[in-house]
């Protein structure tokens, strides 16, 4: 043995010199003759996209870079070619997307989660004392404290690493030359930049603009709550909200939103050195873009990471988090990367399986060396004093058997049944597996003898086909599965049903009608088992709470639905039990969701149940989150029952009251935004509930800057709408300092606020227009009204809205008066936005406050907006030129000619679109004009237009006949200029056009000149005209055949009907169903403008011809004629019965269907008018069509005898009936039940005079005495 | 069912039947029917107030009274039913 001593002591030397070697090169040494000198210390490390970085740069803007990074051409582009491409694939079919690469990188977190364990249900177990192998709501919250103090360590630890290096750096640079500070001035995420100086001037520049600066930390995101389905922000897409305290996503530094308490808020911090200030070291940026190289990035990101590893027993990450082996780590190792930015879901189940790999693979223990080697010729040698073990929680090591990271599902080595270059064959009757199913089905893939296994696998194995059906099969499949899954539920068990379920769902690569499927399941299930799901809890809510904040409506409708369910099915007490501990989860995600969950549990349980449990946790001492969640919760109630919240508005608001004097800042911001959501749910009630916040909101915005402002402001922008008018005043007056102050602030968020503050404040009955004039008017104008504000859409809006609600209060010529000369700003979309402005508040309130010289501004504004703009496409400048004229009315007639001027000027533009403006514009202004007595101007543009019908454009050829149309139906037929008889041939080929727009405004106006001037036109021109209709009687639109229909109406009334007839009917020989449909509702409408007997003749005759269309289309004629014509065919029933007689005897299916749908309607015609004979000679040919089961023709028959229940009485039907209710053959008795049935939901009470005499039975009266009676 | 009914009014033949006591189908038996048409004929008696004065002054009856015996009689209009042969 002493003889091996100096060998291992040479070998440990060796080691130690190649290990310094080694150390020499992670610790970045680098060859001189190569880089120079220089210090390393003076290259850039990371190029910023932009030189000067905006330090307010909202999350959504670096998260769009993110995704961006990863394309190489502009998105849009991508896209089309990515949907050409698909649709060649897929047949049109939209894409698949999963859901994971359709959400951004926050809601991604939820695969971040982790399935916790079954927990014990404590109902269940009675007064037991729990067994210590089960988990209980104790290791849980054990666990989770574990967990937390961890993240905190980790986070100290990075921190004190990070001071030294810095101390270090200094002391080293004090000797250096200092860095030029033309540079460093420039230059931002120096690791290396001391705080000293060229970090601190970019933090005090910082300091100035960022306003979230006070408490850096990113985190508690999204703030003003994007209400899942609200209308201001609702939309939680990511891609576009500005979130600008939106938490960082697993991409970026997680850490800065776990800060931990009041501890290590950042000014607290003694050393100076806090996380916002780290961010010159390029430690933490908020918000750190993706493409920047991070090479110098420090293992604190690791650290925050590990939530993520700590989905497996995490091996693999750990060196990272403990300081030896993080901090010298200069190159990150692949799976680091993969940590860093968005991971694609192959990506994750690489992780996923290199997880596996690695648990595997982890260090063997000393019992296992030891069964190893030989017990001689080694040496156990002491670790060396420097090792420090690698501490790993127990729990961590032993890995929970969660279904995620167990291998359970891969295929065992042992089984070498697959092939394994082509799919494998599904076994009998299964659906289709794709690639990443065969992780969680692959065990169906084994050809095992079923009998062979035990009942367990059996079970599972029936499971996993059920959902496989059910996720991936024939919606046949599909049906029977979901039917026996919810079935057997109950004999499944819970157990078997979610661990296969939920894991499932976990899956990263799931698409949208899978999650579907499979939340459906749960829902199915949820029911059947009833309480058993309460060890299941949190699992389920896990993968059920990402669902609420999925940006599609109806998943977070499921979610909702879902956690309702579960909270009924599990009770209050579990839920908490099951929720408590992510309340105050260091991932903001777990929180945001949880609060989320919660407002469903409490509207699903009621509010009072869980007010003890809010109050507890609102009031934490613990932990700042858990406060700050308590009050997201109650806003997430507000905002999910709206008004419901009425009656506990008083304890809502009590229970969150102390937030807003919070120590820490987010709970401050979080609670005013609660309160906002109060207030705005409870509108326009519950002020009293509001008295004991109004002092320290008050208070609070003489106080606060920055965000918490700007929540505080909100909150009262929504409580003063709930005031009394003397209270609004005061308030009003009292928040308006700050607003105004405010109105400079150069944050959109905070201006965004501001705007709509003063739209509530200005919108409540007490405040005075006297004092909105005097006081907010002139800091308004001169900060909003500027250019900047029409180029974002939002904060047009908004202003828009603000400007428009203080016009209400201040009158029409302030604001006009305040704006008209910005209507030739030289910017268009601020020009835009003046008009908008201009239109809405004259549309409100009228013209009449503006004065003559105001008039002639406002004239003359609109006029050179209208001229100069280049590109309208949402008719702004359309609207309010039109919306500002007809206000003025009378007034504009001496503007006019100018108008006019324009206009024509305009219809002779180059550019379509200017010509098609110019036209909406006239007929616009055409009542107007008839107004100021200008009809010789109309009279021209009339003309004017008329020459411009040969216009190419069909959108404006379009807009010139809806000018025509509004001159013509204005100034009337005679005054037309040009004469109608002009007009109208010249009209007759633009019938052809096919354009829609085209086609719409044409037939308009013939029909309008066939209607009131018909004379003016010859027959000929007429006959013309109905030719190219029955072209039109293709169109899509409906309108547009109505509008046909009608005008052969009105032609055959000034031609007289016999020519038009004539036509139609031949038009019932074309193929074309829909053709043929139209022409008979136009033969209908003729024979009711022209009466029937003008046309009833010739059809009958055309009933003659042997073609089945033909015959068809007759009897259609009668059906619509006899239903437009109602108790006039009491005249000519008699007519038509021997050709309805014929057709309900024919053949042909169609034939009767028709039949008796045209006897239908005349039954209900002449109901009461003594047709009787004919109605029943008629009905005995109905009768016998009452065993067809083609669709229609039953329905058909059916309603005609509820037509003939109506004219002939029910008693008659019943009679009709009798013969078959106890009819021997059941089919018989099935139709006739049928028909009494619907008799007697019709007349119920009439058959009782009617109803057949039944002979009484040994025991049984039957017989009805009473009718008998005799007075 | 047959493929017609989809589109009418006894495509939710359960439904009516909860709705409208009345209807029938085609395994209801004369008893049953017997039943619905009894109570059917004394609701209406009811409803109308001058048949049910003229029942009462038929039967030199208090309307009050008639109108009471009517609506006893609408619990067991013909008795009990018949044993069911086929079970």
């Amino acid at each position: 043995m002493a003889d091996l001593d100096p060998e291992i002591a040479k070998t440990q030397e060796e080691r130690r010199k190649m290990e310094a070697d080694l150390a020499s090169l992670t610790s970045l040494t680098f060859d001189r003759e190569l880089y120079g000198d220089n210090d390393r210390d003076s290259y850039l490390t990371s190029i910023a996209p932009n030189d000067e970085e905006d330090p307010n740069l909202d999350t959504t803007g670096s998260l769009v870079a993110q995704r961006l990074a990863s394309y190489t051409a502009p998105r849009s582009i991508l896209n089309d070619v990515a949907r050409a491409h698909s649709e060649e694939d897929d047949g049109g079919y939209k894409p698949r997307q999963t859901i994971a690469e359709r959400e951004g990188d926050y809601r991604n977190r939820r695969l971040n989660r982790v399935l916790s364990p079954d927990r014990v249900d404590a109902f269940a177990m009675g007064e037991k004392t729990p067994d210590p192998s089960v988990r209980t709501y104790t290791d849980h919250m054990r666990e989770t404290a574990n967990q937390r103090e961890r993240e905190e360590t980790m986070r100290l630890i990075a921190k004190k690493k990070k001071e030294e290096e810095e101390a270090a750096k200094v002391q080293k640079e004090s000797g250096a030359p200092p860095l030029p500070p033309a540079s460093s001035s420039k230059r931002r995420n120096r690791w290396d930049l001391s705080e000293e100086d060229g970090g601190a001037a970019k933090k005090a520049k910082a300091a100035t603009s960022d306003w979230d600066l006070p408490d850096a930390a990113p985190g508690i995101g999204r703030w003003d709550a994007p209400t899942p389905g609200r209308a201001s922000d609702a939309t939680p897409s990511v891609g576009r909200r500005n979130r600008w305290d939106e938490t960082p996503t697993p991409g970026r530094v997680t850490d800065s939103d776990a800060t931990p308490g009041g501890g290590v808020t950042p000014g607290a911090t003694p050393s100076g050195v806090n996380w916002d200030a780290a961010t010159p070291k390029g430690l933490a940026t908020p918000t750190p873009k993706r493409q920047r190289s991070r090479w110098d990035e420090t293992p604190a990101t690791m650290g925050s990471a590990t939530p993520m590893g700590g989905m497996t027993p995490a091996a693999a990450y750990t060196p990272g988090v403990t300081p030896i082996g993080g901090i010298d780590m200069a190159t990150p190792t692949p799976s680091q990367l993969n940590l860093r930015g968005a991971i694609t879901p192959e990506q994750y189940n690489m992780l996923r399986w290199e997880r596996d790999i690695e648990e595997r693979n982890r260090p063997l223990s000393d019992e296992e060396l030891d069964a190893m080697f030989p017990a001689e010729g080694y040496k156990v040698l002491d670790p060396p004093a420097s090792y420090v073990p690698i501490r790993i929680a127990a729990n961590k090591i032993t890995g929970t058997p969660t279904p995620m990271a167990t291998p359970g599902y891969l295929i065992p080595e042992e089984n070498r049944g697959q092939q394994y270059d082509l799919p494998p064959e599904v076994p009998g009757g299964l659906p289709f597996m794709k690639p990443e199913d065969y992780q969680y089905f692959g065990a169906l893939l084994n050809e095992e003898n079923e009998e062979e296994l035990s009942p367990e696998e059996q079970k599972d194995r029936k499971i996993m086909k059920l959902l496989l059906k059910v996720k991936n099969g024939t919606p046949a499949q599909r049906k029977t599965a979901l039917r026996q899954l919810n079935d057997k539920a109950r004999e499944l068990g819970a157990g078997p049903l979610f661990n296969k379920i939920l894991p499932l769902l976990m899956q990263p690569t799931l698409e949208d009608q899978e999650r579907h499927l499979l939340v459906k399941v749960i829902e199915r299930i949820l029911y059947k088992l009833d309480e058993l799901v309460r060890p299941f809890v949190h699992k389920i809510l896990v993968v059920i709470e990402p669902l609420l904040i999925d940006e599609d409506y109806y998943a977070r409708a499921e979610g909702r639905e879902i956690i309702s369910n579960l909270s009924k099915a599990a009770g209050l007490a579990t839920m908490i039990a099951a929720m408590r501990p992510d309340i105050d989860n260091i991932d903001e995600y777990v929180r945001n969701t949880t609060a989320r969950a919660f407002s469903v549990v409490a509207s699903a349980l009621g509010i009072p149940a869980l007010l003890p449990f809010l109050k507890a946790v609102c009031q934490s001492k613990k932990s700042w989150q858990a406060r700050h969640t308590g009050i997201k919760i109650v806003q997430q109630i507000a905002i999910l029952i709206g008004c419901a919240v009425l009656p506990h508005l008083r304890s809502l608001v009590e229970i969150i009251e102390h937030g807003l004097s919070d120590e820490n800042q987010k709970v401050r911001t979080i609670t005013a935004l609660s309160l906002a959501a109060l207030a705005e749910a409870a509108a326009p009630y519950g002020i009293e509930s509001f008295d004991s916040v109004l002092k320290p909101l008050w208070k609070g915005i003489r106080s606060h800057r920055g965000k918490v402002l700007a929540a505080f402001l909100k909150a009262i922008g929504f409580i003063i709408p709930l005031m009394d008018a003397i209270y609004a005043s005061y308030y009003t007056k009292e928040v308006m300092v700050i607003l105004i102050r405010e109105f400079q602030s150069p944050d959109e968020e905070m201006k965004k606020i501001v705007l709509k503050v003063v739209k509530q404040c200005v919108s409540t009955e007490g405040v005075e227009s006297d004092y909105i004039r005097s006081d907010i008017l002139p800091d308004f104008f001169r900060h909003f009204w500027v250019r900047r504000m029409a180029l974002e859409r939002r904060n047009y809006r908004q202003l828009v809205e603000t400007t428009v609600e203080i016009a209400n209060k201040v009158g029409v010529a302030d604001i006009v008066g305040r704006v008209v000369e910005d209507l030739k700003d030289e910017s268009e979309p601020y020009r835009r936005m003046v008009m908008e402005t201009i239109d809405k508040v004259v549309t409100n309130l009228g013209a009449s406050d503006i004065d003559a010289r105001l008039e002639e501004l406002l004239i003359d504004g609109i006029l050179y907006a209208f001229q100069e703009q280049t590109n309208d496409d949402t008719n702004v400048m359309l609207n309010g030129f039109g919306a500002i004229v007809n206000a003025l009315g009378q007034r504009v007639k001496p503007y006019l000619p100018q108008i006019c001027g324009t206009i024509k000027w305009r219809l002779n533009n180059k550019s379509a679109k200017v010509r098609q403006q110019a036209a909406d514009l006239i007929s616009r202004i055409a009542v107007v004009m008839k107004q100021c007595g200008e009809e010789q101007l109309m009279g021209h543009l009339g003309v004017v237009l008329y020459e411009y019908l040969g216009e190419e454009y069909p959108e404006v050829l379009g807009s010139i006949l809806g000018a025509l149309k509004a001159i013509v139906n204005v100034i009337g037929m005679t005054k037309m200029t040009p004469p109608i008889k002009d007009l109208l041939p010249r009209l007759t080929p633009i019938l052809k056009n096919r354009h829609e727009k085209v086609q719409e405004n044409c037939i308009d106006l013939v029909g309008r000149i066939a209607d009131r001037g018909a004379e003016f036109v010859p027959a000929r021109e007429w006959m013309r005209i109905c030719f190219e209709l029955l072209e039109m009687l293709k169109a899509h639109k409906k309108g547009i055949r109505r509008a046909t229909v009608n005008t052969f109406g009105y032609i055959a009334k000034a031609i007289g009907p016999q020519d038009v007839l004539a036509t139609l009917l031949n038009n019932l020989k074309v193929q074309e169903r829909q053709n043929r449909v139209c022409t008979t509702v136009a033969i209908a409408i003729v024979a009711e403008t022209c009466s029937p007997f003008t046309v009833l003749p010739a059809l009958m005759n055309e009933y003659r011809v042997p073609e089945l269309n033909v015959q068809n289309g007759v009897l259609k004629s009668l059906s619509f004629l006899f239903e437009y014509i109602g108790e006039m065919g009491k005249d000519y029933i008699y007519a038509v019965t021997p050709l309805l007689e014929d057709a309900l005897m024919d053949r042909d299916l169609v034939h009767r269907q028709t039949a008796a749908s045209a006897v239908k309607h005349m039954a209900l015609g002449v109901a009461g008018l003594g047709c009787e004979d004919a109605l029943v000679h008629l009905l005995n040919f109905i009768w016998p069509n009452i065993f067809e089961t083609s669709p229609h023709v039953i329905n058909a028959v059916m309603e005609a005898i509820e037509g003939m229940r109506v004219a002939l009485g029910a008693a008659v039907i019943l009679n009709y009936c009798l013969q078959g209710l106890f009819h021997p053959a059941r089919k018989v008795r099935e139709v006739y039940w049928k028909i009494y049935n619907s008799l007697y939901i019709g007349s119920q009470d009439t058959l009782v005079a009617a109803y057949p005499v039944l002979e009484d039975e040994q025991n049984n009266v039957y017989s009805r005495p009473e009718l008998t009676m005799f007075v | 069912m047959q493929a017609s009914d989809r589109f009418n009014i006894n495509s939710q033949l359960e439904h009516l039947q909860a709705k409208y006591v009345g209807t029938g189908h085609a395994d209801l038996s004369r008893f049953e029917w017997a039943v619905n048409i009894q109570r059917d004929s004394y609701a209406s008696y009811i409803g109308h107030y001058p048949m049910l004065s003229y029942f009462a002054i038929a039967e030199n009856e208090s309307i009050g009274r008639e109108r009471y015996n009517f609506m006893q009689k609408m619990l067991l209009p013909c008795g009990l039913p018949p044993e069911r042969e086929d079970d």
